[in-house]
């Protein structure tokens, strides 16, 4: 188990880079540069632009900036002033020691920026994705269990519902709905909230924190909702042919026991791997929600950036999603291995 | 080899027919079974309705782009169903249009994926060893992007480039970038195949008389991933409409003013609470266009692999 745990790490490596060579180049090939938007605007003097581009290290080839972005220049000359001559030491440490540059728009540094907005997200997400398994879960293994019953059929209409709206108009619906046309009965104010993370002008309350985010919840959960319990009922109703399931029912086992003690833990394992694989997706979706309904978040700020093309600050998100996403898979890889004894290792 | 089986429907027992028949062809079979599914035959009917009325367009009265000022932000009525816009434009007008754009990026993003998956995953499949390691571990890094950050930065890129083809976001080169991140469900699922299928008996002795590899690949081979990249295409061609839908809601898909459903929703977000049609309409023609898909897509699946719905059925 150590060492396939290990082995999985050393594959991940090169994956992460070569993703990040792909996302880099794309980046700095494009024609014009990073700094396109700047060269040919009217209001910036060319020794400016020139500057600029000496300033965040864009006057080097492509690959030297790449070696740079990944390890920094600390460890050679830089010629900082465009005198010719390379005198001064570089100043950018590289990711890999946790410096991803400065923010074009801001000249902040750019893991500053992103700190406090990727929690946001993630409580965002969480919370998500907590209401998705606590309806998505029971919602599938019952509807397996009564097969063709009135309750599968509509679950299995609804759910082919909820896969095809679309998240954001989903939004704007709701935001229409609740708040736009309904009204608190008691205060004649709009039922929820359409935006933010909590009331700017109170204080702190759970129960405004909690108003805040029954809306950006329920349009994440939404199609995900749909997704796993289709996807549970149909793997609890491939396990539930399995001879292991026959001769547990033939022992004369309550059909309760066969169905949570034998059936559902086989029928879960596959959902640990999907769910990873669905993770980048469910890091997208984020970014409707958060945009809707002005969520500070990593999304947000993602948008924000490509608007602006802040390309520090949009490399930087792209890395830590794309790493995050191969974290998960191999996570999911070693506990469906320890789930699963029929996974071998080697 | 089984020769009927019953199916369970209520409390009626259905006859279920066999997944093999003498003399019926491929395409007779998968049309038979399609049939039966109702979902996938009220899915078509949708589709095809929707599909006919995008075609019709031209026959509105109405001029999708050009504004009429004094019949700005109609309600809808008779004369114009779905309303107008800011800019007095008949909606529904702008809805079929729109429709045009949207359905025509989702079969180019269909056409493309197949152009880069088939290929990728025959290779892969067929050679396996260090070809396939390679591919698939580039087939792997694609599908750990985030393909909507993706999508945004590369349709952004574009769209500040000076390159006369991709200049203003046009339908081919949003099909490009959507396309380019969705090939690799066609290229798993042709290298499965072709994994299984190139020890099997007919390539090997396709192979002794003397075919060339491409020969075995092309055509003894391929015609046998026909099932599954039909029903993987499908799909696709909804979670293509759904993409293209959400990059023009972002601003970074087809620009305006030619219309697509993703942006009609886009402008429609300022006059949300007032003129709430506006956001209406366009995702309700989403909605209906990609739920036809979806319920075709499960239709052909079913047809495609009668044992699956024959294993769940525990008849098998």
């Amino acid at each position: 188990m150590g060492r396939y745990i290990a082995r999985r790490l050393l594959q991940a490596i090169p994956m992460l880079l070569l993703i990040s060579i792909v996302l880099f180049a794309l980046v700095n090939l494009a024609p014009g540069g990073p700094l396109a938007g700047y060269s040919r605007s009217r209001h910036v003097k060319p020794e400016r632009a020139a500057m600029l581009k000496r300033q965040f290290g864009l006057d080097q080839p492509v690959p030297v900036q790449y070696v740079i972005w990944l390890i920094g220049n600390d460890w050679m000359k830089v010629d900082a002033d465009g005198d010719g001559i390379a005198e001064s030491r570089g100043e950018r440490r590289g990711i890999l020691r946790g410096d991803f540059g400065f923010s074009f728009r801001t000249r902040e540094p750019v893991l500053g920026e992103i700190g406090g907005r990727l929690l946001n997200t993630i409580y965002l997400m969480s919370v998500t994705l907590i209401v998705v398994a606590i309806i998505a879960i029971p919602v599938g293994i019952i509807s397996a269990i009564k097969q063709y019953s009135f309750f599968d059929i509509s679950v299995t209409t609804l759910s082919f519902m909820g896969q095809a709206i679309p998240e954001f108009w989903l939004g704007l619906i709701l935001i229409l709905v609740f708040y736009a046309w309904l009204d608190n009965p008691f205060t004649s104010e709009p039922l929820l909230p359409s935006g933010g993370m909590h009331s700017l002008d109170t204080g702190f309350s759970l129960l405004d924190w909690a108003k805040h985010l029954i809306l950006p919840v329920t349009m994440g959960a939404v199609g995900w909702v749909a997704w796993y319990s289709r996807f549970l009922r149909s793997g609890m109703l491939d396990v539930l042919h399995m001879d292991y399931v026959r001769t547990a029912r033939s022992k004369g086992l309550a059909e309760r026991l066969v169905m949570y003690r034998h059936a559902l833990k086989n029928a879960v394992i596959p959902l640990v791997t999907i769910f990873a694989l669905d993770l980048p997706y469910i890091f997208a979706g984020s970014l409707y929600v958060e945009l809707l309904f002005s969520w500070p978040g990593i999304g947000r700020l993602y948008y924000q950036s490509a608007v602006k093309r802040d390309y520090p600050l949009l490399m930087a998100i792209l890395i830590i999603v794309a790493g995050l996403t191969i974290l998960a898979g191999l996570m999911a890889d070693i506990a469906y291995a320890y789930l699963d004894p029929r996974v071998r290792y080697d | 080899m089984i020769q009927t089986a019953e199916k369970l429907e209520g409390n009626e027992v259905v006859q279920w027919e066999a997944p093999l028949r003498a003399h019926e062809s491929m395409s007779t079979m998968v049309w038979r079974r399609f049939r039966r599914h109702p979902g996938a035959i009220a899915g078509s009917i949708m589709l095809g309705i929707i599909i006919l009325t995008v075609i019709l367009a031209p026959l509105s009265p109405y001029d999708p782009v050009t504004s009429d000022i004094p019949n700005r932000l109609q309600p809808p009525s008779l004369a114009h169903p779905f309303g107008t816009d800011q800019l007095g434009r008949d909606l529904l007008t702008r809805c079929l249009y729109g429709g045009r754009v949207s359905l025509t990026v989702g079969f180019m993003v269909v056409m493309i994926t197949l152009v880069i998956g088939v290929p990728i995953g025959a290779v892969a499949g067929y050679f396996g060893g260090r070809v396939d390691n390679v591919l698939m571990r580039i087939t792997d890094a694609a599908l750990s992007l985030p393909s909507l950050l993706v999508l945004i930065l590369l349709s952004a890129i574009l769209r500040e480039t000076d390159l006369p083809f991709f200049e203003r976001n046009n339908v081919l080169t949003i099909a490009l970038v959507i396309g380019s991140l969705s090939w690799m469900t066609n290229a798993r699922l042709v290298r499965a195949t072709y994994l299984t299928l190139r020890g099997k008996d007919f390539v090997t002795a396709a192979n002794c008389m003397g075919a060339s590899s491409l020969r075995i690949m092309g055509r003894h081979i391929l015609p046998n991933t026909v099932g599954p990249i039909i029903v993987a295409s499908t799909l696709e061609m909804g979670y293509a409409i759904m993409e293209e839908a959400g990059l023009s809601f972002l601003g970074f898909g087809i620009q305006p003013p030619t219309p697509s459903w993703g942006n009609l929703l886009s402008n429609a977000q300022e006059h949300l609470t007032k003129h709430p049609w506006l956001a209406i309409f366009p995702g309700l023609m989403i909605f209906l266009t990609i739920i036809s898909i979806n319920y075709i897509g499960d239709g052909l699946r079913d047809a495609f692999d009668p044992f699956k719905v024959l294993k769940q059925i525990g008849e098998v």
